[in-house]
């Protein structure tokens, strides 16, 4: 647990980058900085978060900061810290320092994730953070791996044809997990302490730790800018998007909501969601409510192993 | 924003930069409405300060906050999250 008088004021992540006003994963990485300070380097997939911040000559970053291609963050991760373990063997002097992996939802589950699979494998000491908007947002708002079932989006229409996006959302903590790894959790932006907890947890873990954080897009879920943050609370107090952490073989649900909303009002709030309202559609938010109640039973049943 | 634009033998190699935060592209005149703190009201809770996604709100001197409409992009997440409802949108 940290206290908000305890963060670093001095800031690592300047404004005057270009991301839309009310950005989600913009707060989640200012957030990640505050928690990382200053002996960081990040690499960062393409994506949001890099075409956003690094228009040259301009940069957000005031850490040492690398882009790679969209598929390779967790790559270009593994050579850094490979690189600093051979300086370490070569010189007296050891700095401790921290690498994080950067990548969208888009550049982590879809894109991304074979090279994530190889670093976790390999057992680099590094975090790797997916900010997780729910669709390539960048490039105009295409479905992912990470977009939800229901969702419209550009390349899932929701209309006469299909309700949004037909399938589910990938799994990544499970898949980050099955890689044998020590540290792996879930966070949101509208629970502060719990995240920026994770991330010193996660950056003193000796190997690899992935964090998926939920970090809503006004544009791309269709809400008014000011409720960022409202949405990503209302994600987590409907279940749909639950809070745990998987430490050293132990699971923990971090946010306990013993008292959940119906999925429908997480669902009502977004524009992508609007036409699940429709009569012809009237079986899908009980089917999402399904599997939102089928996915915290199964966490539950976790955390008691 | 630059005075004039470097040739390609001024570009660093790589397009590294190595004075980040020596250039701060502007964002305020993309605001429809601006946050205004009453600040006999705030509470000094820091809330609106760790939300903003800029950042465009600066911690003082004094301790409190003030937002820095060179930067702010107006999207009213202050106004919103914080918890004694001190801070107003309005036009401009
Ligand atoms: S309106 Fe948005 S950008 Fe402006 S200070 Fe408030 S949170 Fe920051
Ligand atoms: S959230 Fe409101 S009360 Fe808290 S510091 Fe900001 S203006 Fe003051």
């Amino acid at each position: 647990m940290v206290a908000i008088k305890d963060l670093p004021v001095e800031e690592l992540y300047l404004p005057g980058h270009r991301l839309c006003p009310g950005c989600g994963p913009s707060i989640a990485i200012r957030m990640m900085m505050k928690a990382a300070e200053k002996n960081t380097i990040v690499t960062t997939a393409t994506g949001c978060m890099e075409v956003g911040t690094t228009l040259y000559p301009y940069t957000s970053w005031l850490v040492p900061w690398v882009h790679t291609a969209f598929e390779n963050t967790a790559a270009t991760a593994s050579g850094i810290e490979a690189a600093y373990k051979a300086m370490g063997r070569r010189s007296s002097e050891q700095r401790k320092i921290n690498i994080i992996a950067l990548g969208g939802d888009g550049g982590t589950f879809d894109i991304g994730i074979q090279a994530l699979s190889g670093a976790l494998e390999r057992g680099h000491d590094f975090l790797y953070l997916c900010y997780d908007n729910e669709a390539y947002m960048n490039t105009g708002i295409q479905r992912s791996g990470a977009t939800p079932h229901g969702a419209s989006t550009t390349t899932s229409w929701g209309g006469k044809k299909i309700p949004g996006k037909p399938e589910w959302k990938k799994d990544l903590i499970g898949i980050s997990i099955a890689h044998g790894i020590e540290f792996a959790a879930t966070a949101s932006i509208a629970y502060w302490n719990d995240f920026i907890t994770k991330v010193k947890k996660a950056l003193d873990v000796n190997g690899p730790a992935v964090i998926h954080i939920l970090a809503p897009c006004p544009r791309g879920w269709r809400y008014e800018d000011k409720d960022t943050l409202k949405i990503a609370r209302l994600a987590t107090q409907t279940r749909y998007f639950p809070i745990y952490e998987f430490n050293n073989g132990k699971y923990t649900l971090n946010i306990k909501v013993p008292n959940p909303l119906p999925v429908e009002e997480f669902l009502k709030a977004q524009g992508r969601f609007k036409h699940l309202f429709k009569p012809e559609y009237s079986n899908e938010i009980q089917e999402i409510q399904e599997f939102v109640n089928k996915n915290w039973d199964r966490l539950e049943k976790l955390t008691t192993l | 924003m630059m005075s004039k634009f470097p040739t390609y033998k001024e570009v660093p190699i790589a397009g590294n930069i190595y004075d980040p935060g020596k250039l701060v592209y502007k964002t305020g005149d993309w605001r429809t409405f601006k946050p205004v703190i009453d600040h006999e009201k705030c509470i000094k809770c820091y809330i609106c300060w760790l939300y903003c996604p800029e950042p465009s709100i600066d911690r003082t001197k004094d301790g409190g906050v003030e937002i820095n409409y060179e930067q702010c992009k107006g999207c009213g997440i202050c106004a919103a999250e914080c918890p004694v409802k001190c801070i107003e949108m309005v036009k401009g």
